[in-house]
Formats: structure tokens, C-alpha cells, sequence
């Protein structure tokens, strides 16, 4: 089920895409806001994802590189 | 490592008009510059002027319900050397204090535990889950970053980082591409990774699946020296820009990992046929003489990770919604699917509130195991208890709250509880009112200080 789910979400927003607005440099003002990067905080993900790295089997996902930890 | 630059931010002003004449720029680009102009001059969060270091500083502080604590400052730093080249450090240090399950199970008799330094023996009550309480251990990581222009579109990043604690050691490097679509709409991105890691454990490493040994008796322990392993990383990615406020990144990320992926210090509970850990001449026969009921884990020397990330940041008329969803599967027999939720609710005059809602849940390793029997033992191929390779569901909740001070800075602080659950049974355990998996918690808080320099 949750299989499923997974590919029809992807689909679902890979045709998305094709109906992307072209948005010109101008109309960027929201997307241009701290508040609107897709990590505002860097530290915060950094600690984020070094907690749930100690506790849980998975990680990554965001990005290659980063240090190592004995930890896990 | 994170992208210097998505295609909705900071390229919003990077516009250029490739006209010979600068008396003929187009409208297009004429408007462009005049609403970057506007744009800078509104900006809700200053940014940093060209030679100003973006310092970005944090302190966490981790605390589990009677098991273990962290405390861990963090420092980032990152300037503009050159138009569109910059560089960037981070500093970590851990700290961590406190008592963790190391596999064994509890019991209806009292448990006694050599140390992971095999030099002395700890005590467990009758009916408590045994905890290893000399956990102690302190990291120093730092890594940095160096991206480089290549031309309007391009650019690339190299990477390295280093960290190191008393039994543990890991260098890294990476390398990422980055390619914006002409209208910056659209990026792509491609990632390399690779890492070299040395565990050298406390007291020597431990010979996987062999009998923990009672250092007060004649026999020795088996031990190695130290040992290495290794990390490779490949992600490719996609941001795009979905309308004026929407933007989406989708990731691909396949990761290996070889050498030596046990952990040194963790061990497994060898039962009975009553379920309850051996002893007298039963332990004799099975483990030998001075021999304690546990043996030492092991884990297969490889290890392939797959990973599809998807986030999407959507501005409404003030707030914004940050969501995210991870699918992790590796050849370990795990699968995970993580969803974290973010809402930045303004509250005006440069004040928010940002409630959180992270739920994480995994299957079970292949290997994983509550305990085992003296034949598994001297039969298993690959066996470990620990319990992070169980199957479980991590939910945390959590609210921050940030607020800019003067033109150039802001603070967060932020608060939050995390609950994980197991849900394994151990019918024999349950019969002598023992609890192998209670529930762990832990409380979060991080306070964070960002500034120019």
C-alpha cells in the first residue's frame, strides 16, 4: 500500500512539473525570503539530522558529504 | 552538505542582460533590476555585505528520560570571497554523558556486565533492562565548503570534513555540481561523496559472536585492534520553481558502505529454553569458562542505502509551509518513510512561531534479534539487538520561536519532545513481567544566535 502511494505521488509530481509556471526574475519576492529557502535553518537541520542519525537505522537523503559520527 | 543556492532564492536578482549595448537593455531586464532594487531595499532578513561573514551559531542540548545527554555548540561561518565564489566552515563539538541499552535483555535475576574497557563488571537489578552507564564521550568535528562559479548557470562545490572522538575517527571529501535552467527556474544537481572511518574501541575491538567474558576469571577475552570502514555517496537532484510561491526539490541518493559496520561495544542476551538467560553448567557448556550469557554482535561487512527525498516550501499570504518526505530502503532489510512538517506562523514586527511535526517509521533489520539461544549463537551468520534496528515509529513535536534583533541579526529558540516506540514482543519476558523495549524519551531544545560580521 504504502508502495503505492509512493509511486503515485511521485508521478503525480513529476506531471506536476510539466505545468510549472515560468516565473520571471521579478515576480521572485516570496520565493526570494529566508523563510522561503527550502532549509531556513542550517544548524538546525545539521543537529536534526545528526539526532535522528544516532537513533534510527536510516539517514541521508539531503545531501552527500558531512562528517562521520561513531554514534551509529 | 547543503546548496549554496536554489533557484526561487538568491538568483532572483542575479538577472543579466546579455545585450552588447548598455543603453538597450530590454524591458525585461530593465524591470528585473528595478525590482531587485526593491527587493533588497524590503528584504524582511538583511544579508550579508560583500566581505561580511554570515555567522550562524547553535547550542542543542539532548536529554533522554534517565539515559543519555548531549550538549553540542555549533558554529558556521561562510563569506563571499569573490562575486559568486564563497567559502564556508562549521565547528561542532559533543559532548554526551549518560547510560544506554547495549542488547542485553532484562531479567527476573540479577545481571552482571562487563564493561565495554573488559577491565571491571557492572550490576543490574533483578528485573531492570540493562544499561550501560559508562557512556561517556566527547567529538570535535569541522568541515568546509568552497563554491565556485563556473559561468552564469554553474557552479560547483568541494567539500571536507574531519571529526574525531576518543574511539572513533572519520575524514571525508565531496564534490557537488550545481546547473540552473536559463530562466533559473529549474536546478540540477549532481553529488559525490566519499569518507574514510577507524573505530580503535575502548580496550580493543571485541571478536564478533564470541562470548562476553568475566574479567575476574582466568580466561582472556578474544579481542582485535582497531578497524576501518568505508562510505561512498551519490545523490542526484532537481529543484524547481513551481509558481511565484512554490518551490519543490526531489532527490535520489544511492550510498554503500564496507569494512567493519558492527558496533564494537554491543551484545546480545543468550537464553534458555525457558527464555531467560543461561547459567550454571548450561552457560559452562555454551560459552566456556568465566563465560557471561551474552556474545558480542555482528553485522555484514556491506552495506547499500537508497533514498528518495522530496520538500516543498509554499508561501500563503504571510506564513509558510516547510514539508518534507524521506523513503529509505537498504539491503539490510530496512525500509523507513519519514514526514516532517513545518508552519512559520508570523506574528508581525519581525516575530514567528514555527510548530514541528516529524513521524518516522522503519522496519526491522533482517538480523535484528531479541536474544538467542546457545545453538543460534553458535550457528548465526549475522545477529544484532540493537535497538535502533528494530522496527519502530519516532514522532516529535516541537514549536520554535524566532525574532529579528536590530537590522542584522535574529534568535530562535526552540522546543521539542520526542517520543520512539517499539513494537516487538518477547512472549517469555512478558510471562515474568519484564519489559524488553519501554518506550524511549527525550526532550530538545536548541538556542540559535545568527548574525554579520
Amino acid at each position: 500500500m504504502i508502495r503505492i502511494l509512493l509511486i503515485t505521488s511521485v508521478i503525480t509530481s513529476v506531471q506536476g512539473l510539466s505545468a510549472c509556471t515560468t516565473v520571471q526574475p521579478w515576480e521572485k519576492d516570496l520565493l526570494a525570503r529566508p523563510s522561503m529557502a527550502l532549509v531556513p535553518d542550517e544548524n538546525e537541520n545539521f543537529l536534526d539530522e545528526h539526532i535522528y542519525f544516532s537513533k534510527e537505522a536510516s539517514s541521508g537523503g539531503q545531501g552527500v558529504g558531512g562528517g562521520g559520527c561513531g554514534c551509529n | 552538505m547543503q546548496l549554496r543556492n536554489s533557484p526561487g532564492a538568491s538568483d532572483v536578482c542575479s538577472h543579466t542582460d546579455h545585450s552588447d549595448n548598455p543603453n538597450k537593455l530590454s524591458i525585461k531586464s530593465k524591470l528585473s533590476m528595478a525590482t531587485c532594487a526593491l527587493l533588497q531595499a524590503g528584504a524582511p532578513t538583511a544579508q550579508a555585505e560583500s566581505g561580511e561573514w554570515d555567522v550562524d551559531t547553535a547550542f542543542l542540548y539532548y536529554s533522554e528520560d534517565a539515559r543519555i545527554s548531549v550538549f553540542e555548540p555549533v558554529i558556521r561561518a561562510e563569506k563571499e570571497i569573490d562575486e559568486g565564489e564563497f567559502v564556508k566552515f562549521k565547528l561542532v563539538y559533543d559532548a554526551l554523558t549518560g547510560s544506554t541499552p547495549y542488547g542485553a535483555a532484562p531479567s527476573p535475576s540479577a545481571q552482571t556486565i562487563t564493561n565495554p574497557s573488559g577491565n571491571s563488571t557492572y550490576s543490574v537489578a533483578p528485573g531492570e533492562l540493562p544499561l550501560n552507564n559508562s557512556f561517556k564521550d566527547t567529538r570535535v568535528a569541522f568541515s568546509g565548503d568552497w563554491t565556485i562559479p563556473l559561468d552564469r548557470l554553474k557552479q560547483i562545490t568541494l567539500g571536507a570534513n574531519i571529526s574525531t572522538e576518543y574511539d572513533f575517527n572519520s575524514i571525508g571529501v565531496s564534490a557537488n555540481y550545481a546547473q540552473d535552467s536559463h530562466d533559473k527556474n529549474r536546478t540540477y544537481t549532481v553529488g559525490l561523496g566519499v569518507s574514510a572511518e577507524t573505530w580503535d574501541p575502548v580496550g580493543g575491538k571485541n571478536t564478533e559472536l564470541a562470548y562476553m567474558i568475566d574479567p575476574e576469571g582466568s580466561t582472556p577475552q578474544p579481542k582485535g585492534g582497531s578497524d576501518t570502514k568505508s562510505n561512498f555517496d551519490v545523490m542526484f537532484g532537481l529543484i524547481q520553481v513551481i509558481n511565484r510561491s512554490t518551490i519543490m526539490q526531489f532527490n535520489l541518493g544511492h550510498s554503500t558502505s564496507s569494512g567493519y559496520l558492527t558496533d564494537p561495544y554491543r551484545y546480545i542476551s543468550i537464553i534458555g529454553t525457558d527464555g531467560l538467560p543461561l547459567s550454571g553448567a548450561d552457560l559452562v557448556n555454551a560459552g566456556g569458562p568465566d563465560a557471561f550469557p551474552y556474545i558480542y554482535e555482528k553485522r555484514p561487512d556491506s552495506r547499500a542505502r537508497n533514498t528518495f527525498f522530496w520538500r516543498t516550501a509554499h508561501h500563503l499570504t504571510e506564513d509558510v509551509i516547510n514539508v518534507s518526505y524521506r523513503y529509505f530502503t537498504d539491503d539490510w532489510g530496512i525500509n523507513s518513510h519519514t514526514l516532517d512538517f513545518r508552519y512559520r506562523y508570523e506574528l508581525g514586527g519581525s516575530h514567528y512561531l514555527q510548530p514541528r511535526l516529524r513521524y518516522y517509521t522503519q522496519s526491522e533489520a533482517d538480523f535484528y534479534i531479541n536474544s538467542l539461544t546457545a545453538t543460534q549463537a553458535s550457528n548465526v551468520e549475522f545477529a544484532s539487538a540493537d535497538y535502533r534496528l528494530r522496527e519502530l515509529v519516532t514522532t516529535t513535536i516541537g514549536l520554535k520561536y524566532g525574532v529579528g534583533i536590530g537590522k542584522n541579526s535574529e534568535f530562535t529558540v526552540r522546543a521539542e519532545l520526542m517520543n520512539q516506540t517499539y513494537t516487538i514482543t518477547d512472549p517469555n519476558l512478558e510471562a515474568n513481567n519484564l519489559e524488553l523495549a519501554p518506550d524511549l524519551d527525550a526532550v530538545i531544545i536548541q538556542l540559535g544566535y545568527h548574525f554579520f560580521w
